[in-house]
């Protein structure tokens, strides 16, 4: 990439965007260093991502409405985690957080598990009881 | 309390912390440098492993690698330290600036409240350095930010202690010892030949062969799970190869600005030819990624786009086989 070729598309995706530090070579061979503010095809790349994780979201909300799965899967995608991580922050097994993926068996928890979900979630357990409810 | 330290920024995270404390030790190294000497260049394919809903692909060693073979190049000792309890966590991390050592730590991205929001995700392996405590506030100086920054003792706990894979665990680590005489001939050669050797590694998900084996597996991505999900697949890729910290083609262009310095260091010119060389293909990678974001944005294609695709992937294998084959051959 040479020093004047360093891309300069001012990324689409809000005004807090950082300029990326790059290496490229200026004129005379030598690599220098240059601030990019942005380039497209990474921001379509971004953007892509970004679309990806609304879609789930809102599937996740009607299948909560429809009483398929717990409020716990919504806010987990809300926070953009995966099984995995979220089975690490509340510090439970995988196979325990997907058996509170159910509606019913999620109706049953004691206050001190939804206590653990909702702090992670940094919702209170009345929020995360009553979201879908309506 | 504030520590006298330089921030720079850098592309890369961990390459930036490493050559950001050392400059402040009095070990004067750029970011290409480091990166180098650390080994940093790398490709790995673990389509068993999935992040973000994809296959992982990643253009760097596991975290803390970089900066141990460096450390461990150069004559360095590094302590690094995890802790389990979050109180002693902090108070090491305040003790240790107080004994006048700025300190680098592993953080997670997704709490970091600095970070744009297409940059947050649950991402661990991110490196910044403390240098001061001001009021509550943590001076922090990340190197992918063009200033230094503050964090709140909670905000600082949040990160430091985020969880899922390569869970920090509030790691800290700095430098305690460091030698009086540095062969940096041997210890570039030396991370040269390394760079070779993973690159040419006779393991599938590996090198060169990682990179056939995805240019394979583009291929199959629509038939076996449909456009949707193999636009994504590519997406996820790219973002890999583009985000913040490869400094533009995976990394590329930072190696080839190593060869350019250690040409220099080593008075080897013919590392300017591989300099050269590696800056050209780290252009074929940006190509590569304006292709596959390009076949993203138009959503409806046919099959020869990603034929396109892979054939451009494994051409950039090829390309790399032969330049790793005659910089190892060059280097000896």
């Amino acid at each position: 990439m040479k020093e004047s070729e360093v891309p300069q598309d001012t990324s689409s995706l809000g005004e807090n965007s950082l300029k990326e530090l790059c290496y490229a070579v200026n004129e005379k061979g030598e690599y220098v260093t240059a601030l990019s503010a942005g380039w497209e095809p990474k921001t379509i790349v971004q953007q892509a991502t970004l679309d990806a994780i609304s879609v789930r979201i809102e599937e996740a909300k009607q299948q909560v409405e429809q009483g398929i799965v717990s409020p716990i899967v919504y806010y987990m995608e809300l926070q953009r985690m995966d099984l995995t991580t979220l089975a690490a922050y509340v510090k439970l097994w995988k196979w325990r957080v997907k058996r509170h993926f159910n509606p019913t068996t999620f109706n049953k928890l004691n206050s001190s598990i939804l206590e653990r979900y909702a702090t992670v979630f940094n919702i209170t357990i009345e929020e995360l009881k009553t979201f879908g409810k309506r | 309390m504030e520590l006298e330290f330089k921030h720079r920024q850098a592309a890369h995270c961990e390459n930036g912390v490493a050559s950001n404390l050392l400059s402040n030790q009095g070990i004067e190294i750029s970011e290409p440098m480091a990166f180098g000497i650390g080994s940093g260049l790398f490709f790995v394919y673990l389509p068993f492993v999935k992040v973000n809903h994809a296959p992982a692909i990643s253009y760097r060693p596991l975290p803390g690698l970089i900066f141990n073979r460096l450390a461990k190049r150069l004559g360095l000792k590094v302590k690094r330290i995890k802790f389990s309890n979050k109180t002693k966590a902090q108070q090491v991390l305040e003790n240790t600036l107080e004994n006048g050592i700025p300190c680098g730590l592993q953080v997670g991205v997704y709490h970091l409240p600095y970070f744009p929001d297409e940059y947050r995700f649950h991402f661990n392996a991110h490196n910044l350095v403390v240098f001061g405590k001001n009021g509550s506030d943590f001076l922090v100086s990340d190197p992918v930010m063009e200033t230094t920054t503050k964090l709140t003792a909670v905000e600082l706990e949040k990160v430091r202690f985020a969880q899922g894979a390569f869970a920090p665990k509030g790691q800290i680590y700095y430098p305690v010892e460091i030698p009086n005489h540095i062969d940096w001939e041997k210890a570039i050669k030396k991370a040269i030949k390394k760079t070779c050797n993973d690159m040419l590694a006779p393991v599938p998900i590996v090198g060169v062969r990682g990179m056939r084996m995805v240019a394979r597996a583009i291929l199959k991505w629509p038939k076996k799970h449909g456009v949707p999900k193999a636009n994504h697949y590519l997406a996820q890729m790219v973002r890999m190869q583009e985000e913040i910290g490869t400094g533009g083609g995976g990394f590329r262009f930072i190696y080839a600005a190593f060869l350019q310095e250690a040409a220099q260091k080593l008075n080897m010119p013919s590392l300017n030819d591989f300099s050269k060389e590696m800056t050209q293909i780290g252009d074929s990678w940006r190509d590569f990624a304006v292709n596959a974001a390009r076949v993203y944005k138009k959503r409806k294609n046919g099959e020869d786009v990603y034929e396109q695709l892979s054939k451009e992937l494994f051409d950039l294998a090829a390309r790399e086989e032969v330049f790793f084959k005659k910089l190892k051959k060059a280097i000896t």
